[in-house]
């Protein structure tokens, strides 16, 4: 094995001195500086604002514009009715690899739907947001497209979603309320079933 | 007596006023400079009563945390000395203001409403202490502080804390007689070492355009004195004492506002380290073409100048130096890398040390080929 002699680079004069390295260093953060002081004062009062001054996303006001195929938290696709879409096919449930969601079926009153879910719970401290349960699904019931990604909670109580949440996004815990006019079993009501298909199906 | 006790006391106010809310000011400038810097934007929150003003509050925010911490003192540490330490570092940054001017005696008598104070003597310097060697007293005062840097190290019982403190000796000695031998060649072309004296003898002018401005007569004493002031400060690139983000410094057993006051100490010299450049090199309070009863500009034209505006335009003319140079420290301090230890050491005694004691031995030839010094 031949030995490779490293040739190091000898520093000239200028190098040796320091100084117009201290310069051209310099130079760059002077240019940030007032680029960036500029751009500031100009968007304040509505110039350049095609030209940004900072790369911050001031993230609780502002939030990263997401890819489209980005998966976020799960909800529940609606029907025209406002019942969902799902039919209890438990074939998410079955694909999960993490286990986290949990199906109770009911029965349908329209026989060409036959299934309903009465509990849809999906535990987010267990989901690994793999994406299965969405491709899983014959019916585009569920989806993962709410953009939500603040999911911290203080408990692992918290963390579960249940059928309330996934079905509108915009609630969160605690719910006190349920408006959820077809029968299933809930929480807010003591684990009993709430809700009746009058006016919902016809008969 | 009691007059000149209030007089004093007066000015001493306004200049620790001045000073320290300079420093806690200079923690936001810090924020806001780095983010521009680096295309950021900087802390911008801490509103009061909704009000944000670009993260202003941050500081007093800041105090408050400090203030509130849990002060820990490490099992085995010298009580004592662990909280003398913070206490010897900020003194001595403050005490340092005492000697320099920051403007032209003021003669109370020729202000508007200035006689019926009915002063005994009413000329007053606008500089707290009026000592005749005052730049040894600062030097004194600098090197004093790093004895604070060595007990903190020293008194936290923490092999990382007494390298730290070594470390910064080792430095402060290192460039402290740079620092000396560069101001050297300005008392020797100035022939003083009374600040205001020397402030006063830079207003002179070469050949009626040029101010004879410290920069002027000694540009490589300048340059020796920006490079050593900045390793006094223990600001990057000469932050081998602190080290934060990895060497760890002399302060990592200090907590709340006792490491805060080391924070401060480092904010304090800073602006110590641009009043003293300003006052050496830039002509301290000196405004060009202007003379205590107008400006006379070198094409011929004159303004008349009441006694008060010229006081406080030689006032602001210092401010905005010293502004200016603390503002260039900054963005030093966010341009350049921190030194390697050996490469400072050698900076210290194989570059900055010859050079500064070539600069004396060129200056006093030159002196005697000029006959009388200025």
């Amino acid at each position: 094995m031949a030995v490779r002699v490293v040739q190091r680079p000898e520093l000239t004069f200028w190098e040796k001195l320091y100084l117009p390295q201290i310069v051209s260093g310099l130079k760059i953060t002077f240019r940030h500086f007032f680029r960036n002081l500029f751009l500031h004062i100009a968007h304040k009062v509505g110039r350049f604002k095609h030209f940004s001054a900072a790369v911050t996303i001031q993230y609780p006001e502002e939030l990263r514009p997401l890819m489209s195929r980005y998966r976020s938290r799960h909800r529940l696709t609606l029907r025209e009715d406002k019942t969902p879409r799902c039919v209890g096919c438990m074939l998410c449930e079955t694909v999960c690899p993490a286990k986290c969601i949990t199906i109770v079926a009911g029965e349908h009153p329209d026989p060409n739907v036959e299934k309903y879910p009465i509990r849809f719970d999906i535990d987010l401290g267990v989901c690994v947001y793999c994406g299965y349960c969405v491709e899983a699904c014959p019916e585009d019931a569920i989806r993962m497209d709410t953009g939500i990604l603040d999911l911290a909670a203080y408990s692992r109580e918290a963390m579960r979603l249940d059928i309330h949440e996934l079905m509108d996004p915009k609630l969160r815990k605690p719910i006190d309320d349920c408006s959820l006019e077809f029968p299933h079993t809930c929480e807010v009501t003591g684990g009993g079933m709430k809700g009746s298909w009058d006016g919902i199906a016809g008969d | 007596m009691i007059e000149l006790l209030v007089i004093k006391v007066v000015l001493a106010g306004i200049v620790l006023f001045a000073v320290l809310n300079l420093a806690g000011f200079h923690t936001w400038v810090e924020r806001k400079q780095s983010a521009l810097i680096q295309d950021r934007i900087g802390a911008n929150r801490a509103p009061i009563f909704g009000f944000r003003l670009l993260g202003l509050f941050h500081g007093i925010a800041d105090a408050i945390k400090m203030f509130t911490k849990e002060d820990i003192v490490p099992t085995g540490a010298d009580k004592t000395l662990h909280a003398l330490a913070p206490f010897f570092a900020v003194f001595f940054a403050l005490v340092t203001f005492a000697a320099i001017p920051f403007g032209d005696s003021i003669d109370v008598g020729e202000i508007p409403f200035g006689d019926r104070l009915n002063l005994a003597d009413p000329v007053i310097d606008l500089q707290v202490a009026k000592i005749d060697a005052a730049l040894l007293y600062i030097f004194a005062m600098l090197s004093l502080g790093v004895y604070g840097v060595i007990l903190a190290g020293f008194a936290s019982r923490n092999n990382y804390a007494i390298m730290g403190g070594l470390r910064a000796t080792a430095q402060m000695i290192s460039y402290e007689i740079a620092l000396g031998i560069a101001v050297l060649g300005v008392i020797m072309v100035y022939g003083t070492m009374d600040l205001a004296e020397l402030v006063r003898a830079q207003g002179q002018m070469i050949g009626g355009w040029i101010p004879l401005w410290g920069i002027v007569t000694q540009p490589v004493a300048f340059f020796i004195f920006l490079t050593a002031a900045l390793a006094e400060t223990k600001r990057l690139p000469f932050d081998l004492p602190e080290g934060e983000s990895e060497i760890v410094g002399y302060f990592v057993e200090y907590s709340g506002m006792k490491f805060g006051m080391f924070f401060l100490t480092d904010f304090l010299e800073t602006i110590v380290v641009a009043c003293l450049s300003t006052t050496l090199f830039f002509g301290g309070w000196q405004v060009p073409f202007l003379l205590p009863d107008g400006f006379h500009f070198p094409w011929g034209a004159e303004l008349a100048v009441p006694h008060l505006v010229y006081i406080l335009l030689g006032v602001a003319s210092f401010s905005i130096k010293s502004a200016i140079f603390m503002f260039v420290f900054m963005q030093i301090r966010w341009t350049l890398p921190r030194f390697r230890y050996d490469q400072l050491m050698g900076l210290g005694w194989k570059g900055l040390f010859p050079i500064s004691v070539a600069n004396v031995v060129v200056t006093a030839v030159v002196l005697v080929f000029l006959g009388e010094a200025l």
